[in-house]
């Protein structure tokens, strides 16, 4: 608005920048497309979905445009324990995830800094994972944490597990399938925040009469902050949403089904879209709300 | 040592025995004995490199001497933590929490201690440096000059038996930079502590500190009051890193009871003996270029006075209070005069003929085995050695 003021005077200032802009929208315009194509219609093909009435008479399966909000009281409590599930358990893999990844992420960012060789090497080993597909490397889980692996056996013997326990089919085994699964996420932004982190703080806190323990505590953890806040959130949002670990087929069991296995459930095998779509958008709305008051508690704005 | 809750009751001194720091690849600090007395200014002066910086991490306990003893206040710190000494710095990046308001960074030593009523005093400090009215503020808020004062009134507020300043002016700019030396010196003096103030700057070494110690390659060549530095210097490096000097270098050829003559390339150069260090065979003496004269005529022989010359003006810059002439004089090479800029005196343009003259008193003869040559090399001024820094560096980073 203030600009208009000027219009008059400025014409010439303005054409460039005009320009400048068309050229900006001409090369966001395939990003624009592409988010309308793949991300927008889903969206709202999901919204329509998950307030489609049944057919009547119809076959499993079909179901007409509607607006059914009982859709949404239904699936969430029906499916009320899976949502629980999905959010503790992803809860306790980023907790889980990023007491084990910082220690790591520390030692390559901080104290690796002079030997950069040792920093790749140690980079690249925590990327390995990757070459190896998620579902293989989730079954690989399967088979070491079987009833008949030495890992069962052995612990059954030193009687950490009772003669009749099981480690597959339980919520700690789903658990730490999401936690092994999603550590390089969680390593990842920790390590990028703390190779910046400039020693003199940590100086500094130290000759502040704080001790290294406080110095951590006051210094190095407010400081890392936003690798803290990306790696749980790169962490916790597809963990919410995953639906492989604790599937049947893989660590999961029936009594650890999670909300995307219930989403996967209702899509594949019941074909009942609406419900499966409502869950879908759910999960999506608690996520954005959770993430939401997280960023907003942690006043990382400070930091960037 | 810090104990808590408590403040040092005075400055305390500080004393090195024997310390030395060796890093791989090369000694930082050689066999290094000094002590500050409590209460005193105390200016560490040197070139990059010289182990200044390093001599200071000693002392703040950021680094382990390789072999010797450091007492503070007559307490072996030696083998203390860090965060238990009684020592605090302000550190030539400020290194200022950039996720605290400028209160918390000022109240954090004072948290850490559990002393009483740490916001109270915070403010308190920061009134001390004007700075009272940006509290609420963060660091990176706040121009490099407020963000110094925070530094300092981070550090003084845990009223330190020892306060170390690595460097801390280096960012101002010039004006700034002598409020800031003349707040340091007044906050000194008002609280009695003792300050060991680490610089390359000799400007800033001579107004602030009450005693000068030259460092150069990991030891200290002089030590003294400015005045005395400047007066006396002992040796080559010294005479050029403290100020500039006119060095020559010729034998030694009449002695009195109470001055000696030196030839320089033919001519009697008289020094008091009482400013000499050497008295015999070859020495290298010296005078500061504002000592000089400027005549365009021979001067008449005088007892009292050593000439020059004839020489040739090579160069002459005007620099407002004095112009600066260099004078190249046959066999013995450039020969630096300041001259006050007043209605009276010479002025004379490049190419002109000239002697230059001084009184005998203000010479001075070095302790130096005299190097090669007639005349000392000028590798050892600031700029030369900023040059070499540099030069260095980039080799360094070409070769990593």
């Amino acid at each position: 608005m203030a600009f208009a003021a000027f219009a008059s005077t400025d014409a010439v200032v303005t054409k460039p920048a005009r320009r400048a802009s068309t050229v900006a929208l001409v090369m966001l315009l395939p990003g624009i497309l592409y988010m309308l194509l793949f991300f927008l219609t889903p969206l709202i093909s999901l919204v329509i979905t998950s307030f489609q009435a049944e057919l009547p008479g119809g076959d499993i399966g079909d179901y007409v445009p509607g607006l059914q909000w009982q859709n949404y009281v239904d699936s969430a409590s029906e499916y009320l324990p899976h949502i629980l599930r999905a959010f503790g358990y992803a809860l306790v893999a980023t907790v889980f995830a990023l007491v084990i990844s910082y220690p790591i992420a520390y030692f390559i960012g901080v104290k690796a800094r002079r030997w950069p060789l040792l920093q790749s090497l140690m980079l690249t080993l925590v990327i390995a994972p990757f070459f190896i597909s998620f579902l293989l490397r989730t079954l690989a889980w399967k088979q070491i944490l079987s009833d008949e692996s030495p890992v069962v056996l052995a612990l059954k013997a030193v009687a950490i597990l009772p003669a009749d326990g099981h480690l597959t089919g339980t919520p700690f085994a789903v658990i730490f399938g999401l936690t092994y699964n999603f550590i390089p996420f969680m390593t990842l932004p920790l390590y990028t925040t703390l190779e910046r982190l400039d020693i003199r703080f940590l100086e500094a806190g130290n000759d502040l009469y704080a001790s290294p323990a406080t110095t951590f505590l006051k210094v190095t953890v407010p400081l890392s902050m936003p690798g803290i806040i990306s790696g749980t959130l790169l962490t916790f949002i597809p963990a919410a949403g995953d639906y492989i670990n604790a599937s049947r087929d893989f660590l999961g069991s029936s009594k650890t089904a999670m909300l995307g296995n219930a989403i996967e459930a209702n899509f594949l095998t019941l074909q009942n879209y609406p419900v499966a779509a409502a869950l879908s958008i759910i999960l999506m709305a608690v996520i954005l709300i959770l993430v939401g008051v997280y960023v907003r508690r942690s006043g990382t704005e400070d930091l960037l | 040592m810090a104990a808590m809750g408590t403040f040092a009751e005075a400055g305390a001194d500080l004393e090195f025995i024997d310390i030395s720091k060796r890093f791989p690849g090369f000694t930082a600090i050689e066999n290094l004995n000094l002590t500050i007395p409590a209460g005193s200014f105390f200016a560490l002066l040197g070139p990059s490199g010289c182990g200044k910086t390093t001599t200071l991490r000693l002392v703040a306990g950021l680094e382990e001497p390789s072999a010797g003893r450091i007492l503070i206040g007559g307490t072996d710190v030696t083998q203390t933590k860090s965060f238990q000494r009684p020592v605090n710095t302000v550190f030539q990046s400020y290194a200022l929490f950039p996720h605290m308001t400028v209160l918390e960074n000022v109240a954090f030593g004072l948290r850490r201690r559990k002393i009483d009523d740490p916001l109270g005093k915070a403010h308190e400090a920061l009134r001390l440096v004007e700075l009272d009215h940006v509290a609420a503020r963060r660091p990176a808020q706040l121009s490099g000059g407020q963000q110094q004062r925070v530094a300092l009134a981070r550090a003084i507020v845990n009223r330190p038996a020892l306060l170390l300043l690595d460097e801390p002016l280096g960012a101002l700019d010039l004006k700034l930079r002598r409020q800031m030396q003349l707040e340091l010196k007044s906050i000194q003096t008002e609280i009695g502590l003792t300050f060991l103030h680490v610089t390359h700057d000799q400007e800033e070494a001579m107004t602030m500190a009450d005693i000068v110690a030259v460092m150069n390659k990991g030891e200290i060549e002089q030590m003294g009051a400015p005045e005395q530095l400047y007066e006396l210097p002992r040796t080559a490096f010294v005479a050029n890193f403290l100020g500039q000097s006119n060095l020559f270098t010729g034998p030694v050829t009449g002695s009195t009871a109470d001055a000696i003559t030196v030839d320089i390339s033919g001519r009697g150069i008289v020094v008091p003996r009482t400013r000499a260090q050497r008295h015999a065979g070859e020495v290298t003496i010296g005078v500061r270029p504002e000592k000089l004269l400027l005549h365009i005529e021979a001067p008449t022989a005088d007892a009292g006075i050593n000439v020059l010359g004839p020489g040739r003006v090579t160069d002459v810059s005007f620099s407002g209070v004095s112009t600066s002439y260099i004078v190249q004089i046959p066999g013995l090479g450039a020969v630096t005069v300041f001259a006050q800029n007043m209605v009276f005196g010479p002025v004379v343009n490049e190419g002109a003929e000239v002697w230059v003259s001084w009184t005998v008193d203000h010479g001075f003869g070095l302790e130096d085995e005299p190097a090669p040559g007639s005349r000392f090399p000028s590798d050892s001024s600031t700029n030369a050695i900023a040059v070499q820094r540099r030069a260095d560096l980039e080799t360094e980073l070409e070769g990593a």
